[in-house]
């Protein structure tokens, strides 16, 4: 039984399967691309991208801690026009599915870049970043006020029919209004976790280990928080779930997918291994020939609690 | 371009100085790409601790084997010192931009600080096959015996002068100045940041191009994660230790 049906579908996105790569993580996939093979991956999600260039914090930037790392890169990106002229190009060549991740730090922003990108072939759908936390007059102020998130959500609606997908923060209360806000909004699918505000200090200079201070933590530290969240979503919010945080293995993606994630997307275990997806899938496909599942939609949400 | 994620055989992994070890192991793709001033990103545990790959500086190559020189800092390079001869670790590279050689030099002079010596013997060797004459300094606290063909005609510099000159790397250059031929000179330093800009400061004074190896935290190593930044000197932005150094022109960055 090797024909186990990988594909899925977010609103009206076709994934050949449910593995993506997160935002930030790999970069506009031109670097990674020279490691694994993208036409294998349900999709990447490129670097965020804001209406002009942002040259991000100064070093340091990141931090290790136990099984995870603070980033505080500050949304360094290379500006939405230098990304059509330059990024688009290579991506149109690569053959795989392409979510274009945007951040801003109003609500103008989001909408003048989804305005300029909308017509482009290449990209299949927007992942809205409101949860970043790293920019002091951006990130944090969206994405842990619903009114502002929903604000955002029905102001970008009217703007693209290509799938709308909010990336929520988890430094808020009740993740799963979040959802329903967007939702309620005409959002087409939610990601599911941003980074966690974490910090770390030297405790010979007393300083932070991170110049910004604050950084977000991510990697296998982060997983039962991000699995709680997708959960809470899924069990309340009727609305697809990209689960996201922590995935190192195989293993992690199919917890993640058993507890409502419709898809899922790997962010620091890049990293560490760039071929992580391609081992993701391959282990996808072999747990579903062993568990008898034929389509690994069979497999969403189907937790008994 | 291509990098490679290859599991190499360690060959040996042994101490040979007070604070340096020496690790070698079959990476016969990567050694086949690899130059002088490249690293590669080493995973020291396949159990998630630490999670992040450390990276290392290439010092030595022969064949279809590489070769690296650390120092046991903390949890990382304390794991790697423990990987037993015949062991497997997964070896990501070659990464980076590595250092030049231009077609008119004649002299090269190579400054290490400390552990930052590292990527010098397998530049000198690439300097040396080209029939290049160089000198190597090399400085150090205190005095580090070191038992490696790879360190044969060094000029040492300890802080307490217990070996060779007294004073840092760069003064020990100082010191030989008049005695170092001028033509078509270029030197390499790899090292603290401190003794990056004694360097800068010297040998920008005496007019002689300089290039260094800068080390910054990193994440990813190849130019994705946007972790290793560092101040471009001549616009506000700021160049990626990994993807556009390690190795940079001393007045292309601000350190
Ligand atoms: C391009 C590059 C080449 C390098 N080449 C060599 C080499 O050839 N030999 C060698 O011994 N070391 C080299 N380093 C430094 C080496 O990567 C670190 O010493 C190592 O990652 C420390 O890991 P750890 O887990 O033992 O220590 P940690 O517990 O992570 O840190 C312990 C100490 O090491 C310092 N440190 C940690 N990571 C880095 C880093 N990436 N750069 C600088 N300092 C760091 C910290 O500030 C801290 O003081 C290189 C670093 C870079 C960026
Ligand atoms: C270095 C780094 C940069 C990131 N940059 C972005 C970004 O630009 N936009 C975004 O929406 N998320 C960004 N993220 C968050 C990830 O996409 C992901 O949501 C988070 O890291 C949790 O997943 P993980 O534990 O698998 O990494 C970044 C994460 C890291 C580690
Ligand atoms: S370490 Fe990730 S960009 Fe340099």
């Amino acid at each position: 039984m090797s024909d186990v049906n990988l594909s899925v579908k977010i609103g009206s996105l076709e994934l050949k399967n449910p593995v993506m790569l997160a935002s930030g993580t790999v970069g506009y996939g031109e670097e990674i691309s020279r490691i694994v093979d993208l036409t294998q991956v349900g999709a990447i999600i490129t670097k965020s991208i804001s209406l002009e260039p942002r040259k991000g914090n100064p070093p340091e930037r990141i931090w290790e801690t136990s099984s995870g790392m603070l980033n505080a890169i500050g949304l360094a990106n290379i500006g939405l026009k230098r990304f059509v002229d330059e990024k688009i190009p290579f991506l149109e060549k690569i053959n795989t599915t392409v979510i274009c991740n945007i951040a801003a730090s109003s609500f103008d922003e989001y909408a003048e870049c989804v305005k300029s990108l909308k017509d482009i072939e290449t990209i299949k759908a927007f992942e809205i970043n409101v949860s970043c936390p790293n920019v002091k007059d951006g990130g944090l102020l969206f994405g842990n006020d619903i009114n502002a998130v929903r604000e955002i959500t029905s102001l970008l609606r009217p703007i693209t029919d290509k799938p709308l997908i909010i990336k929520l923060s988890p430094n808020t209360a009740s993740i799963k209004d979040f959802a329903q806000a967007v939702k309620e909004e005409g959002a087409d699918a939610v990601s599911a976790i941003n980074t966690l505000v974490g910090t770390a200090f030297n405790i010979y200079t007393r300083k932070p280990r991170i110049k910004n201070i604050t950084g977000g933590l991510s990697g296998p530290a982060i997983k039962p928080v991000a699995l709680a969240k997708v959960l809470e979503i899924s069990r309340d919010v009727d609305i697809p779930v990209i689960g996201v945080g922590g995935i190192s293995s195989w293993e992690d993606a199919a917890e993640f997918i058993i507890a409502g994630a419709s898809a899922v997307q790997i962010g620091t275990a890049n990293f560490v291994n760039p071929k992580i997806s391609e081992e993701v899938i391959e282990g996808l496909r072999s747990y579903c020939t062993a568990m008898n599942i034929s389509d690994i939609n069979d497999l969403v949400a189907s937790y008994t609690l | 371009m291509s990098v490679c994620i290859d599991n190499c055989e360690v060959i040996e992994n042994s101490q040979v100085a007070e604070n340096i070890y020496f690790l070698k192991t079959v990476a016969p793709n990567i050694a086949r790409e690899v130059y002088p001033g490249q690293f590669c990103n080493i995973l020291v545990s396949d159990y998630g601790t630490p999670l992040l790959r450390r990276p290392f500086s290439v010092a030595f190559r022969e064949k279809n084997i590489i070769g690296f020189l650390y120092d046991i800092v903390g949890m990382g390079t304390e794991l790697l010192s423990k990987v037993d001869v015949g062991e497997k670790i997964s070896i990501e590279g070659p990464l980076g931009n590595g250092f030049n050689i231009d077609g008119s030099l004649e002299v090269a002079l190579l400054l290490g600080g400390g552990i930052g010596i590292a990527p010098l013997p397998f530049l000198r060797e690439k300097l040396q096959k080209r029939g290049i004459n160089t000198l190597t300094f090399w400085g150090s606290k205190t005095s580090g015996k070191l038992n490696l063909s790879l360190f044969d005609n060094i000029y040492f510099a300890t802080d307490d002068g217990s070996e060779g000159f007294q004073g840092n790397v760069v003064e020990s250059v100082g010191n030989l100045w008049s005695s170092i031929s001028h033509a078509n000179l270029k030197a390499y330093a790899c090292g603290p940041t401190p003794m990056l800009i004694a360097a800068q400061n010297f040998f920008q004074e005496k007019n002689v191009p300089l290039e260094i190896s800068v080390e910054s935290r990193m994440a990813c190593g190849f130019g994705i994660c946007q972790g290793c930044p560092i101040k471009s000197a001549d616009s506000d932005e700021y160049k990626l230790v990994c993807k556009d150094g390690p190795v940079f022109n001393s007045k292309e960055v601000v350190l």
